[in-house]
């Protein structure tokens, strides 16, 4: 469905998790555009009707393209750069919030 | 120029519920908004349907706020009906949390005060924070405690502001946008107005402009002394259900998403945001609910209250202009609608809302 034209095909690859899969993708890619190597149709449902979504505007208007990277829900792929070893998950609705006292970040 | 029996100048949230409120009693109304960029309370609100707190000082007040809520649930259905516009209108019953062992002190007067002017009409709890948190599982644990009422509830303001317009042209109205009204002056059969767009006369006339009342109705000889309050608004991404019921500070709307409110600062007509109050909302709504703190703010904007000295609306009367002004036109918008129109229908407004004309100041 996508082929690289840029140049970035030539840059060394850094390998991630998707869905638990270990995928390669060039350096400097977005996690929106190493979603889109793998001819993903959708990164998450949405939290309104449960409908499927993926990456649209590609430059972090839309909010479509959220998913859940390090554990951490709702980032827009496309304004995050790919890091060796970082685990990309589809999101399901809102996403997950956690429990665990240790990484609330707010001290109350 | 053009004729018209009924005028209204403003497609707020005032304007467009009386407008739409006189379309259906099938009365010749055209109401005339101005533009988009202009000081917009309806397009800024929080979108409470809101009893608890209101009217502690003025009882009548307090029963034109639970005579709009208790007309709330069938105006809000026979608006979805007309327009097929879903309000997301839910009457849960509202939460009022309280940050401090004094605001919670505070707030307990407050309340059997108006619940005492009220002749048993106001129900209300308080709540230590052991039974706020069986209501809202989510609370934080510095919060003392908080009141409750079975009145409260809420709606997206945009939605109900949408209906308004979709319903009053439904029942025939007559909608003009980019039409800023320059001067007024009484004619023989009624007012003429000059308007960016030309002239247009009318039998009655009804100002509902927001803060721009204060320069329209000395026109007609007629009082609104309002000033504006910014208060500005946060916006969550969406996450899962963290609220069961709305709040003076946050709410949860339909969608997910998380609304913050509540700040107040006087700073003259700039409708802008600023970093302090905007990181005093988001302190106070994460120590209510702190797992709010693991995800990020969305979008955020400030707006401009329509607020009288002592908060209440004012509601004039004079030949056949009238002028409204209140903060309140969301809560009240049900009984904007279906009550105060015939009022002006009727040329009388009912003796209950003497209490709100201009000659309390």
């Amino acid at each position: 469905m996508f082929h690289d034209i840029s140049h970035a095909s030539r840059q060394p690859c850094v390998s991630l998790l998707l869905d638990g899969k270990s995928i390669a993708v060039p350096a400097g890619y977005t996690v929106a555009a190493a979603l889109l190597t793998q001819h993903r149709r959708h990164n998450r449902t949405s939290p309104v009707s449960g409908a499927p979504r993926g990456p649209f505007c590609l430059m972090g208007g839309c909010f479509e393209c959220l998913v859940e990277i390090d554990g951490v829900s709702n980032r827009q792929a496309c304004m995050v750069e790919v890091r060796e070893g970082m685990n990309v998950c589809t999101q399901q609705g809102a996403g997950e919030l956690t429990t665990d006292p240790e990484t609330l970040s707010y001290e109350v | 120029m053009t004729c018209t029996d009924y005028l209204v100048v403003g497609g707020g949230m005032l304007g467009a519920a009386i407008g739409y409120g006189l379309a259906r009693q099938n009365l010749g109304c055209t109401i005339l908004d101005a533009h988009d960029r202009d000081f917009r309370a309806a397009r800024g609100n929080f979108g409470l349907v809101w009893v608890q707190s209101k009217g502690a000082d003025l009882a009548a007040y307090a029963r034109w706020t639970r005579c709009s809520t208790e007309l709330w649930p069938g105006f809000s259905s026979e608006l979805e009906e007309l327009t097929g516009i879903d309000l997301h209108y839910k009457r849960s019953g509202g939460v009022h949390f309280c940050l401090s062992d004094q605001a919670l002190a505070d707030r307990q007067a407050h309340l059997m005060k108006l619940a005492a002017a009220s002749d048993g009409a106001f129900s209300y709890r308080m709540l230590d924070h052991r039974e706020l948190l069986e209501l809202e599982p989510e609370l934080g644990p510095s919060v003392p405690g908080g009141s409750w009422s079975p009145h409260d509830g809420h709606v997206n303001p945009l939605y109900l502001l949408r209906a308004l317009h979709a319903g009053f042209i439904r029942h025939g109205g007559n909608y003009q946008a980019n039409r800023r009204v320059k001067t007024i002056e009484a004619c023989n059969d009624g007012y003429r107005l000059v308007t960016e767009q030309g002239e247009i006369r009318a039998r009655h006339l009804i100002l509902a402009a927001g803060l721009d009342n204060a320069r329209l109705a000395p026109m007609v000889g007629l009082k609104q002394p309002v000033y504006a309050q910014r208060g500005q608004i946060l916006v969550s991404e969406r996450v899962p259900k963290l609220l069961n019921h709305p709040s003076n500070y946050l709410r949860q709307t339909l969608e997910g998403t998380i609304q913050i409110g509540d700040s107040k600062e006087s700073v003259g007509l700039d409708d802008g945001q600023s970093v302090h109050a905007m990181a005093k909302m988001a302190r106070r709504a994460c120590q209510i609910i702190p797992r709010l703190s693991q995800r990020r703010i969305v979008r955020g904007w400030g707006a401009l209250r329509v607020l009288t000295a002592d908060g209440y609306p004012v509601y004039e009367h004079g030949g056949n202009a009238w002028a409204f002004s209140s903060h309140s036109g969301v809560t009240l918008a049900a009984a904007h609608a279906l009550k105060l129109s015939t009022m002006i229908r009727d040329q009388s407004l009912d003796a209950d809302l003497q209490a709100f004309t201009a000659n309390r100041f």
